[in-house]
């Protein structure tokens, strides 16, 4: 079993007690909060991974993997003064894939007994065999080390043990600030936490249980006017952190400044549609990241896997971009991390496991690699010379099979240390966003619509005024090689969401992108109200 | 149709009625709360996915999930769980209380229902249910097959596309005494035909209750012809056209008007259907005089969900009727308090849009000149003040010069509202099975906004 929170607890409070004959230990411990240990697997859920890959082996598969997932879910929503909603949910469960002759099965199973996990397994197997009906190509899995271990997310306080009356105190007292704002009539807040402990086992010899935790805070605030109303959304990132992310983000605080933009935007001037150079805060741009470089650089969109539904990528085909492709300018330098801290892809090993990378996928402009599985690997090994997976593949749960995930994707910093003050100040006529609104891309990833919750025009190097109702719209080549400023270390900002979703039966994968502000030469500028 | 000698797979692994009832009161039981409910969810699905000719996954899950909610006074707060031994249940209900004394008082809440009477729907469908998975990969090798030779005329035509079979057994129980239990089925097979110079795509789709009503071969022939008539497509200048929207097109609009349609919404302004200094429009014209939009459980095209989440029955709700908004969805909570009766989350009963008798065909062959759309994508809200939207078209947008599909033309990016759009209907066609718990026509709509060109193929 793994140590509760009250054992932690008592273990380093008595470590400190030992420790502290020693001079400087305030110091120490308060520049570095202790985190969380990782927790190793019951002895009971490694015995039914055993149970199901025996069985797997045993009925023919020449490779198998085993994930057992234990997800607890809560969250926490209010509106005004009251709670809107408590819910706490947990699912467990196994899930089996085999492979057989080449072919694919998946099948799994919440009956967790040895019995249950055999037949998962002998279904799986049957699912490998019925493929065979239809099979022009078979997989091949590029080769991993086998590995064993433990990870944890590195978090001081895990958000699920917080008392729910102290995140119900906190985010009523957010709706309280708000709510004194003039025309602010609606304020909805909200809190979800998750921890997800998985074990992954292989028929390869790898044995891996990890404990993956997150946090997502929300805000809204409504002001209603005359026959109209307007809504702002604050950009709370949700990360993969614990509760001292949450509090760090002083809702309270901060709530009737946020909430004062909602009503601010019911006088605000409607945009006048046309072309404008754009600044967009990286509270907006990781958002369009996400859309235009990340789902496109994505190897199974590129080979027509997902073209039934997500749809296939203008990044095609690979042997026709990789090293060809001028994706923007030679400011822009695009990296794939599954080790950034904080982030919401991070994790020590895949759902294959391997271990987690970092990568170039945009260098100096220039478009270089593809994110991978195992049995991508070899579709563009001799094209990229890389021989490692990337280590994206992902399943949301125990019950749907792993794929090609999107790991953390982000811009990275320009040399010179500018903010978003000095492109204001370097713009003369221009439009800014912040925060993301409305977002619609194509199945190509060519022309998009991206929308904000605040938008200021510019000009002369200064904002002037606040403006509704915009929306940009581009082509993604075109809108990237127009990119001629971007900040520095100092203004990058992590970003992100729980909720992307790919693949059929649809799965969502929660992944950050980190991004700095920049400007946009020329961009089409919409005007998106419309009465008849 | 030979019944099945045997279970389907599916419904010897879904709980039963008593079983489902045995476990609700194992839970209410152990509640020594005021007021429980126990939701139960027991599932299984089979699925087969395939690109360029070969299945790349196939899975097959099966689950139950139960959740409990639970008031003390005015508090209330649910847990769910999946793990369904005494001492799993007995810890979901302990924390659902813990949950509910730790939340403040709710004044909107209400008691739990007591027992109800509901309208008996034959959603179930044995044949889907038994949808293994050689079964699935035969559908898909038919399939593959009739893209194959229906793409001929471009070269070796791509397919790529996704089979699901689902059946599931939903319970209601509340600690008033409330049992409610369904079942029903529904399996989707959409397939993606792609031409092999990049320049042609097409996409078929089917859902029904009953996979016999699936035609797997048609819905690959479909997408590859789709695929080669939409090769070279040309441009034209974005703006207001005139657009045939097929019924899986309309598929995609209608239902976005679901959250407007909540009375709540509209009484408070902040729906299309609040009305000026306050109240909402029930009584007004809302769209042409031709439509009529409702939710029906008994619907033989529809089957839906007889019940809602609190176990409150699902009627008829006809939400707008020749064009005047006749209904909204009021939850208990409202209608209490503006003195109306619940509709519940009616929506669940599915969803109908009525009004012509015309095909698909002669809805195109009225159309002086105009934009056919296959179907949409990546569709987001821009404004909820009138439930306008933006998106793309997909897979097939098509010239229409008198009455004739003249050209392939390139996508589009439009901006429009679903709920605007009904007001200017130059003709409606009529309301066919687009998916299981939908019937939807062809409309032609006068001035659709199609904003900006998209390169996407």
């Amino acid at each position: 079993m793994s140590p509760t929170r009250r054992d932690f607890i008592k273990a380093t409070t008595s470590t400190a007690a030992v420790l502290a004959v020693g001079p400087n230990l305030d110091i120490a411990l308060a520049a570095a909060p202790q985190t969380l240990p990782a927790p190793a697997a019951d002895a009971a859920v490694i015995d039914l991974a055993n149970e199901a890959l025996n069985a797997a082996r045993g009925a023919g598969a020449s490779y198998a993997d085993v994930r057992i997932g234990r997800y607890r879910r809560q969250s926490v929503a209010t509106r005004e003064r009251q709670v809107s909603g408590v819910t706490d949910s947990e699912s467990y469960g196994l899930g089996v894939r085999t492979l057989v002759n080449g072919c694919w099965g998946f099948a799994a199973t919440s009956v967790m007994t040895r019995a249950g996990a055999q037949a998962a397994a002998l279904e799986a197997i049957v699912m490998s065999r019925a493929a065979r009906a239809v099979q022009a190509r078979k997989v091949e899995l590029a080769p991993v080390k086998p590995v064993t271990g433990t990870w944890i997310t590195p978090v001081v306080r895990d958000p699920i043990e917080v008392p729910i009356e102290d995140k119900i105190a906190l985010l009523l007292a957010a709706n309280e600030a708000a709510l004194k704002v003039k025309d602010v009539r609606f304020v909805n807040s909200s809190i979800a936490a998750l921890r997800e402990v998985k074990t992954l086992v292989t028929s390869e010899g790898t044995n891996v249980t990890q404990t993956m935790i997150r946090v997502g805070p929300d805000f809204a605030a409504t002001a209603i006017g005359t026959g109209d109303f307007q809504s702002f959304e604050e950009e709370l990132a949700p990360r993969g952190s614990g509760w001292e992310y949450v509090e760090s983000l002083n809702m309270p605080g901060n709530a009737e400044r946020w909430a004062s933009l909602a009503a601010e935007k019911l006088t605000a001037q409607s945009v006048q549609a046309g072309q404008y150079d754009l600044i967009l805060e990286p509270t907006n741009l990781w958002l369009t990241i996400h859309e235009s470089i990340g789902h496109p650089t994505e190897l199974d969109r590129a080979i027509g896997e997902e073209a039934n539904y997500a749809g296939t990528s203008f990044v095609a085909p690979p042997e026709k971009v990789i090293g060809q492709l001028q994706y923007g300018p030679p400011i822009m330098n695009i990296q794939a991390d599954r080790t950034q801290d904080g982030s919401l892809s991070r994790v020590a090993w895949d759902d294959e496991g391997v271990p987690a990378d970092q990568w170039l996928i945009v260098e100096k402009g220039m478009f270089k690699d593809y994110q991978t599985t195992r049995e991508q690997v070899a579709r563009i090994q001799k094209l990229t010379g890389v021989t490692r997976s990337h280590g994206c593949s992902y399943a949301e749960s125990w019950n749907a099979v792993q794929f090609q995930r999107m790991p953390n994707i982000s811009l990275l910093p320009g040399d010179k240390d500018l903010g978003v003050n000095d492109i204001v100040a370097a713009t003369e006529r221009g439009i800014l966003i912040r925060h993301t609104g409305s977002w619609s891309i194509d199945h190509q990833r060519y022309n998009f619509q991206f929308s904000g919750q605040a938008f200021f025009e510019v000009r002369n190097g200064k904002i002037v005024g606040m403006l509704r109702d915009v929306a940009y719209q581009a082509n993604t080549p075109v809108f990237w090689r127009s990119m001629d400023m971007i900040g520095g270390k100092s203004s990058y900002w992590l970003g992100g969401a729980f909720n992307d979703g790919k693949g059929e039966p649809s799965q969502s994968n929660s992944v950050s992108h980190g991004c700095v502000p920049a400007r946009f030469k020329n961009v089409t500028i919409l005007n998106t109200a419309r009465s008849s | 149709m030979a019944q099945a000698a045997r279970p389907s797979i599916a419904s010897s692994q879904l709980l039963t009625r008593e079983q489902a009832k045995a476990l609700a009161d194992r839970v209410l039981a152990m509640s020594t709360a005021e007021q429980t409910r126990v939701a139960i969810a027991s599932t299984w699905s089979g699925n087969t996915r395939f690109a360029d000719a070969s299945i790349t996954t196939s899975g097959g899950v099966t689950n139950t999930s139960l959740t409990v909610t639970v008031a003390i006074g005015k508090r209330q707060a649910s847990s769910t769980t999946n793990v369904l031994d005494d001492a799993a249940l007995k810890r979901t209900v302990d924390l659902a209380i813990q949950l509910a004394r730790l939340s403040p008082e709710d004044p909107e809440l209400l008691p739990e229902l007591g027992p109800q009477t509901y309208q008996t729907v034959n959603a179930f469908v044995e044949a889907t249910a038994d949808l293994d998975p050689e079964a699935r990969a035969s559908a898909v090798r038919r399939t593959v097959a009739a893209a194959t030779a229906a793409g001929k005329p471009a070269g070796q035509i791509f397919t790529a596309g996704y089979l699901e079979a689902n059946a599931r057994a939903v319970a209601v129980a509340t600690s008033n005494g409330l049992f409610a239990y369904h079942r029903s089925t529904d399996a989707d097979y959409s397939v993606t035909a792609r031409t092999p110079d990049g320049t042609g795509s097409g996409w078929a789709h089917s859902g029904a209750r009953d996979w016999n009503a699936i035609d797997a071969a048609a819905v690959g022939r479909i997408a590859a012809q789709k695929a080669v008539a939409s090769r070279n497509p040309q441009t034209i200048d974005p703006g207001l056209y005139t657009a045939v929207l097929e019924p899986q097109a309309v598929n995609d609009l209608i239902p976005l008007l679901g959250n407007a349609l909540a009375a709540r919404n509209a009484d408070e302004g902040r729906s299309p259907f609040s009305k000026a200094g306050g109240g909402n429009r029930i009584g007004e014209k809302v769209a042409d005089e031709r439509v009529t939009l409702y939710s029906d459980p008994m619907d033989r095209g529809l089957l839906g969900l007889p019940f809602d989440n609190q176990g409150l029955p699902i009627g008829r709700t006809v939400w707008i009727e020749k064009g005047i908004l006749k209904n909204l969805a009021y939850t208990r909570f409202w209608a209490q308090k503006q003195g109306k009766v619940p509709t519940g989350n009616a929506l669940a009963g599915g969803l109908a849009l009525t009004g012509g008798t015309k095909s698909t065909e002669e809805i195109i062959a009225g159309c002086t000149r105009g934009i056919l759309v296959t179907h949409f994508f990546y569709i987001r809200a821009l404004d909820p003040r009138t439930v306008l939207q933006t998106g793309l078209t997909r897979d097939g947008a098509f010239l229409i010069e008198n009455g004739k599909i003249t050209r392939a033309l390139k996508n589009f990016r439009w901006n429009e509202s679903p709920l605007l759009m009904l007001n200017r209907l130059e003709d409606i066609g009529r309301a066919e099975p687009v998916e299981a718990g939908r019937l939807m026509p062809a409309l032609r709509v006068r001035d659709f906004n199609f904003t900006s060109l998209s390169d996407a193929v």
